[in-house]
């Protein structure tokens, strides 16, 4: 089977600017999603250059955009996709070449929620008791695999990406205040009581639409804006 | 040659996946300059999609003792595995998993509130009398949620990334001495010289040179690969773990944590054939079993499908619930994988090669250890490997499941504490580099610039795939292998003339692949070497022409030297740590 592309090209050590370069591959019975199918353009072409490591969906390397959709190309299934199949990196974060975009702002912004549990009491020589029920509070929060669909793919983190903490960010932050054996709740809301940081979320849910794992950062965020206003009534 | 930017650290640790971080986080917490370099940003590593769960004999569910895992782990490893590492590491385990839960990590939980644990292949009470519940899972991610929480702890500890960099070379003074790594920041494409006190490689296995593997891409064996060209041995290379459930035809791993909740195996008339070749532990015995077990159905005829190719995994009489809650990326990859939803029907598997239990030769410390005249094991001053690229031997001839993740944590921690100590001890201030410590990195970066007339990548790494495929895999034989070292040697060859179109310095992945592949070759023909030279079956080394276990001669493992491809072996460690010895016998299940 030919399969048309129109792939997003830029290297900055030949190219004055980007451009977008129609391609054909030929598949391969075997070659079921599109990053088989932008492995095989590779083989062909070995100047293209994209991120791609667990072919399994867990690891989060080859987010991209994929005709005007944010995901990833190792679950997304070459049949049904449009022809010719449009290819973008991940919109509103610097491109350093092809697909390969500069990830820096959005992991500071995962960074700044301190994303570990803070919990200053002396553990215990067994595990710090949690039982299943508040255990499943983390369910649909830990899955995160930081591929980067959601926050790109929202309004509020193009506009502000250095002061909006974005959709990956705030469900981490969630994980953690959502977590029983984190004492740090008031501290954690402390950090995002900013008009930027958390409040720039304005439910377009983008982020929930595009998520590869079927998580819901916008419920989060829900819960995070639930929890300040309780606090301040 | 070239001036070559060169940065100093106390450590230098390569590869940011579980052992790494673990590494990573004693080095940084102790205060000492670490650096962590990585191909992939950390929570990209390939631990990430581990998937059951992590041994240890808390005893949550049902009675459980480090003993008993000890002898699973021992027989698991078919008698090659060293009992002093080995005891060292299920001792360990109950705090190493305590730790992690600790850190954060989001175990599932049983009613008490303590973690949760599984049945797991291998995994028996009382010396193999029955199965036991000591996998430790957070649902079927627990890789997942491991490497996160390591993450996060080092993002906890400020450890020093350098995300996205590739080492080239490992730098080894006149006397042997490790002091340093070449490295390639992919985003610059520019070298430099990691200068450091101790360096740890945590680089994971090379189950690429498989051409249908559970593993990901970035699994190209780089440290076996530098230590092979730096006259670093390596150990028990023959020893390949092919995991039974693979999805047929995609190689995507599915966990023996559905046989752990309950899942069985079929062949393709609908019989629980397991139950016939191990009686009491069936779908649950270890991996190098099953896999022979599921291969002979369908070399015998007894195949699913329309090419009689495969078998099935049944998991629908769990119900909804079980498989929801506790095996949902099963489901997941089986829809995504393999076009079933397992709810309803069963999985096509296949066995698929997933785990090296060979690699750098430690000892139990970390510490690299090699021969030099009369003693199979001096120390490698400087030089630390932990994960699946090191031997320490924990797995012998083949790996118990859930043991890998606790391999990483246990020996990534002792790893770091070596280094400390070393560090502190011994190695205060820097050795100097030796002169022209990049020249050989740089040589190999313009051999390729330089190249013509040479063969695709691609091409060269598809027949070392193809090879290593058919001359090595779950049924082996002397003719068979022979070819395999006679053709494996031929690639290698090509190897050395790769060639790349992309010129380029930025993000350059026709490069970084072409380097890989330098890597992976030396994987390729240490397997085949090995392989081909051991006359017997152990573990997941099953040899038609011989297929009995033969202690008397083959009770050791194999060292394989790159510069002048020869065979070296040294005796297995027989003497555990404080227990009794626990002497060889006939494995059944």
């Amino acid at each position: 089977m030919k399969m048309q592309f129109k792939i997003y090209r830029y290297n900055p050590d030949v190219d004055a600017k980007p451009y977008m370069q129609d391609c054909e591959v030929e598949l391969e019975p075997t070659d079921k999603k599109l990053l088989d199918a932008l492995v095989r353009l590779k083989v062909v072409d070995d100047t293209l250059s994209f991120r791609r490591s667990c072919r399994e969906g867990v690891c989060g390397s080859d987010a991209m955009n994929i005709n005007g959709k944010n995901g990833l190309a190792c679950v997304t299934d070459v049949a049904g996709l449009k022809q010719p199949v449009e290819i973008r990196p991940l919109p509103g974060l610097p491109v350093i070449r092809d697909l390969i975009v500069d990830m820096t702002q959005f992991f500071k912004q995962y960074n700044s929620i301190k994303p570990y549990v803070i919990n200053d009491t002396p553990p215990p020589s067994h595990e710090r008791l949690q039982s299943p029920k508040d255990r499943e509070e983390l369910d649909g929060l830990y899955e995160c695999i930081l591929c980067a669909c959601c926050s790109t793919s929202c309004p509020s983190f193009w506009w502000n990406p250095d002061k909006f903490v974005g959709p990956a960010g705030l469900l981490a932050a969630y994980r953690f205040i959502a977590d029983t054996r984190d004492t740090a709740t008031n501290e954690r809301l402390d950090n995002l009581e900013d008009p930027y940081r958390l409040f720039r979320c304005h439910s377009i849910m983008n982020c929930v639409d595009v998520c590869p794992k079927h998580l819901n950062p916008t419920k989060a965020i829900g819960k995070i804006k639930e929890l300040m206003v309780k606090r301040i009534a | 040659m070239a001036n070559v930017a060169k940065r100093q650290f106390d450590a230098v640790i390569v590869g940011a996946g579980g052992a790494g971080m673990r590494a990573a986080l004693q080095l940084s917490e102790a205060g000492l300059k670490t650096a962590v370099l990585s191909k992939v940003f950390p929570t990209r590593s390939h631990t990430v999609a581990a998937q059951g769960g992590i041994s240890a004999s808390l005893g949550n569910v049902q009675e459980d003792k480090w003993e008993w895992h000890m002898y699973d782990t021992v027989k698991g490893s078919d008698w090659l595995g060293d009992q002093d590492a080995i005891e060292f590491m299920c001792k360990t385990a109950p705090e190493a998993v305590i730790e992690l839960e600790h850190f954060g990590m989001p175990f599932d939980r049983v009613e008490s509130g303590r973690i949760y644990q599984r049945p797991f292949g291998g995994h028996t009470a009382n010396f193999g009398e029955k199965p036991v519940q000591r996998a430790c899972a957070a649902a079927d991610r627990t890789g997942h949620a491991l490497l996160h929480t390591l993450y996060q702890r080092n993002v906890r500890a400020n450890t020093q990334f350098f995300v996205e960099w590739m080492a080239l070379d490992l730098i080894r003074d006149a006397d042997g001495d490790v002091v340093g790594v070449t490295a390639l920041e992919m985003e610059t494409g520019e070298v430099y010289v990691l200068h450091a006190k101790a360096v740890l490689f945590a680089t994971g296995g090379a189950g690429r040179i498989y051409a249908a593997s559970t593993n990901a891409f970035i699994n190209t064996g780089d440290g076996l690969g530098m230590c092979a060209r730096a006259g670093i041995p390596l150990e028990d290379m023959e020893f390949w773990q092919f995991h039974p459930t693979g999805v047929a035809g995609a190689g995507v791993l599915i966990t023996e944590g559905v046989r752990g909740e309950g899942g069985i195996l079929l062949n393709g008339n609908g019989e629980r054939f397991m139950e016939r070749y191990a009686p009491t532990l069936k779908d649950l015995a270890p991996r190098d079993f099953v896999s022979r077990c599921m291969a002979l159905e369908v070399l015998e005829g007894r195949g699913a499908g329309k090419n009689k190719d495969h078998v099935l995994l049944k998991l629908d009489h769990l119900g909804p619930e079980v498989i929801n809650h506790r095996l949902p990326s099963i489901r997941e990859i089986a829809i995504k994988f393999a076009g079933v939803d397992p709810i309803k029907e069963p999985i096509p598997v296949i066995p698929t090669t997933h785990y090296q239990m060979g690699g750098i030769p430690t000892n139990y410390l970390g510490e690299v250890m090699v021969p030099k005249g009369d003693n199979p094991e001096v120390r490698v001053n400087g030089f630390y490997a932990a994960g699946e690229c090191a031997c320490a031997s924990v797995h012998g001839a083949n790996r118990l499941g859930t043991n890998s993740l606790l391999d990483l944590v246990v020996f990534g921690k002792s790893a770091g504490d070596s280094m400390i100590d070393f560090i502190k001890r011994e190695r205060p201030v820097h050795k100097p580099l030796p002169e022209n410590a990049a020249d050989y990195s740089l040589s190999r970066i313009a051999r390729l610039e330089n190249q013509t007339g040479g063969e695709e990548v691609n091409d060269v790494r598809s027949a070392m795939q193809k090879t290593i495929q058919l001359r090595a895999g779950v049924f082996r034989n002397s003719e068979n292998m022979a070819l395999g070292v006679k053709e494996i040697a031929e690639v290698a060859e090509r190897a050395k003339r790769t060639q790349i179109k992309d010129k380029s310095k930025v993000w350059n992945t026709a490069r970084i692949e072409a380097l890989e592949l330098d890597n992976l070759i030396e994987a390729a023909v240490a397997t085949m070497i090995a392989a081909d030279a051991r006359k017997e079956s152990r573990g997941a080394h099953s040899h038609d022409d011989f297929q009995k276990r033969d202690d008397d001669n083959w009770m050791k493992h194999s060292l394989f030297f790159n510069h002048d491809r020869h065979l070296d072996y040294k005796p297995v460690h027989t003497k555990p740590l404080t227990v009794d010895y626990i002497p060889p016998k006939e494995r059944t299940f």
